[in-house]
């Protein structure tokens, strides 16, 4: 579960986030759509703790993310937009740093590296160094990496960047399979995406919400495309 | 606790599973070696001048102590202010580029483990450094006379010293994402700790007392004599502290609103 409510969030005069609200229930993929530059990066950082916010509220599983940063860090699983790697280490080494960092046992770790090794498809390259890898590969390792402690809550910044058409659908097959126990939300500025993953659509233009709504609703007299259009572009005259 | 060590072992093992490790202690011990070598030559050319001479009292006046490992700790001093601010100047800036730096502080992890963590990833690596410059005393000890004690104080006032340094060298890489940035900000930082002192024999009255007490010189000099005073320990412990403290609110100023 997560809520944001009344979110903004400024770089000296810069405002990137304005009064943002919206909620993502358990068992729900909310598409988190925008064009390139609306504050998605920023949003999806404030909620994971990485930045703090100029006002308003952020709830993780009921604890607030600046109040109560730890527990809240504890149930998220994150991957940010370009997958968080050390280049000198193979996979495996890295994904039991990842897991001591999260604070599974010494019990829990194997059954957990072997879990997510098998369920992100990394069986062929676990002795290999992570700057070696292919951008599809790390970005694998980036989803496995947010999924070995059993998140409750999985955010993903555009998971799908730099894959290629089988990847994607692979990848979109995975998430949507993920969504039906957790909460996930996924960025992306890609619309097909939306549709073949998600239940719940928020499209952000210029750093403020203009559509939070199921996508079954929203797509039931028109397409996706046209939603997002008239969204942005609303946005725009109402910014000017 | 855990948490420190997790962070530090993949500190270390980032040094040593790429050649940055090797090549550090490499030119250090390459370069303490020659300056090793020139003071020991020149210590024996002087003792064959003295002795053709036959001025046995003038003779008993040199010792290895005075004349070579002083010398040689005050040159490694020198080398440290160059090496580890290399050591130091990856701890952050590496993990702001990877993107790494997000996966740290996003997970349940504590700022104080993050700092601590890299610093002790980095002091293994120093003390490391140090232990092997031992090499040296230790060809004395086996072919000459030192002061043993002495000696061991000497060495262990150059680990202090590296210590310190890579305190400062932590501190200033958490202001940067830039590597060249870090290095030559701890750079600048070494260099004026070591010289300040200069400044401390012109200045008069309070402001001079106050300059000869920060320079680092002083401190490490008196610990090198052998003399291991408590108002120098305190000196060295107030720096690394200090440090790792700003070090702490450094990365926790990211968090603040």
């Amino acid at each position: 579960m997560i809520e944001v409510r009344n979110l903004s969030k400024r770089y000296g005069d810069l405002s990137a986030v304005q009064d943002v609200s919206f909620t993502a229930r358990p068992g729900e993929v909310l598409g988190f759509l925008g064009p390139n530059g609306a504050g998605k990066t920023t949003t999806i950082r404030i909620i994971t703790g990485f930045l703090p916010a100029t006002s308003g509220t952020v709830k993780v599983c009921g604890y607030d993310v600046f109040e109560q940063s730890a527990e809240v860090r504890r149930r998220i699983g994150y991957l940010p937009e370009n997958p968080p790697l050390y280049n000198e280490m193979t996979v495996i080494p890295y994904l039991r740093f990842v897991a001591k960092l999260r604070g599974l046992s010494r019990g829990e770790m194997d059954a957990a590296i072997d879990r997510v090794v098998q369920a992100c498809g990394l069986g062929t390259v676990t002795s290999r160094l992570l700057g070696h890898l292919s951008k599809g590969f790390r970005q694998r390792v980036g989803l496995a990496q947010a999924l070995i402690h059993e998140p409750e809550v999985l955010i993903l910044d555009e998971p799908t960047n730099g894959l290629d058409p089988g990847q994607i659908r692979e990848m979109l097959a995975f998430i949507r399979s993920l969504g039906t126990q957790r909460t996930v939300v996924l960025s992306t500025h890609i619309l097909s995406q939306v549709l073949s993953a998600c239940q719940k659509v928020v499209i952000i233009n210029e750093g403020r919400v203009v559509v939070e709504e199921l996508l079954e609703r929203l797509t039931q007299d028109r397409s996706l495309e046209d939603v997002y259009t008239q969204a942005i572009s609303q946005g725009a005259e109402a910014a000017a | 606790m855990r948490n420190t060590l997790t962070i530090a072992g993949r500190e270390l093992r980032s040094y040593f599973s790429s050649p940055v490790a090797y090549v550090l202690l490499a030119v250090f011990l390459a370069l303490a070696g020659y300056f090793f070598y020139a003071l020991l030559i020149a210590f024996n050319q002087t003792l064959t001048i003295y002795s053709m001479m036959r001025n046995p009292e003038v003779l008993e006046r040199f010792n290895l102590n005075e004349m070579v490992i002083r010398p040689l700790l005050g040159n490694m001093a020198v080398l440290l202010i160059f090496i580890v601010p290399a050591i130091t100047m990856r701890l952050f800036p590496e993990e702001k580029r990877a993107g790494t730096y997000e996966l740290l502080l996003t997970s349940p992890v504590r700022v104080g483990e993050i700092v601590l963590g890299k610093f002790l990833g980095g002091l293994v690596l120093v003390l490391v450094m140090v232990l092997l410059s031992g090499f040296f005393g230790l060809l004395l000890v086996v072919y000459g006379n030192p002061e043993v004690p002495m000696m061991i104080a000497g060495y262990a006032g150059l680990a202090l010293l590296a210590v310190a340094f890579l305190a400062i060298g932590t501190l200033i890489s958490s202001f940067t994402d830039n590597v060249v940035i870090a290095y030559v900000g701890t750079l600048f930082a070494l260099l004026v700790l070591y010289t300040i002192g200069w400044l401390g024999e012109s200045l008069q009255g309070r402001w001079g007392d106050l300059v000869s007490y920060l320079s680092v010189t002083e401190h490490f000099q008196e610990i090198a004599k052998g003399v291991i005073d408590t108002k120098n320990l305190v000196y060295f412990a107030t720096l690394i502290v200090v440090s790792l403290f700003l070090t702490h609110r450094s990365v926790e100023s990211v968090r603040w609103r």
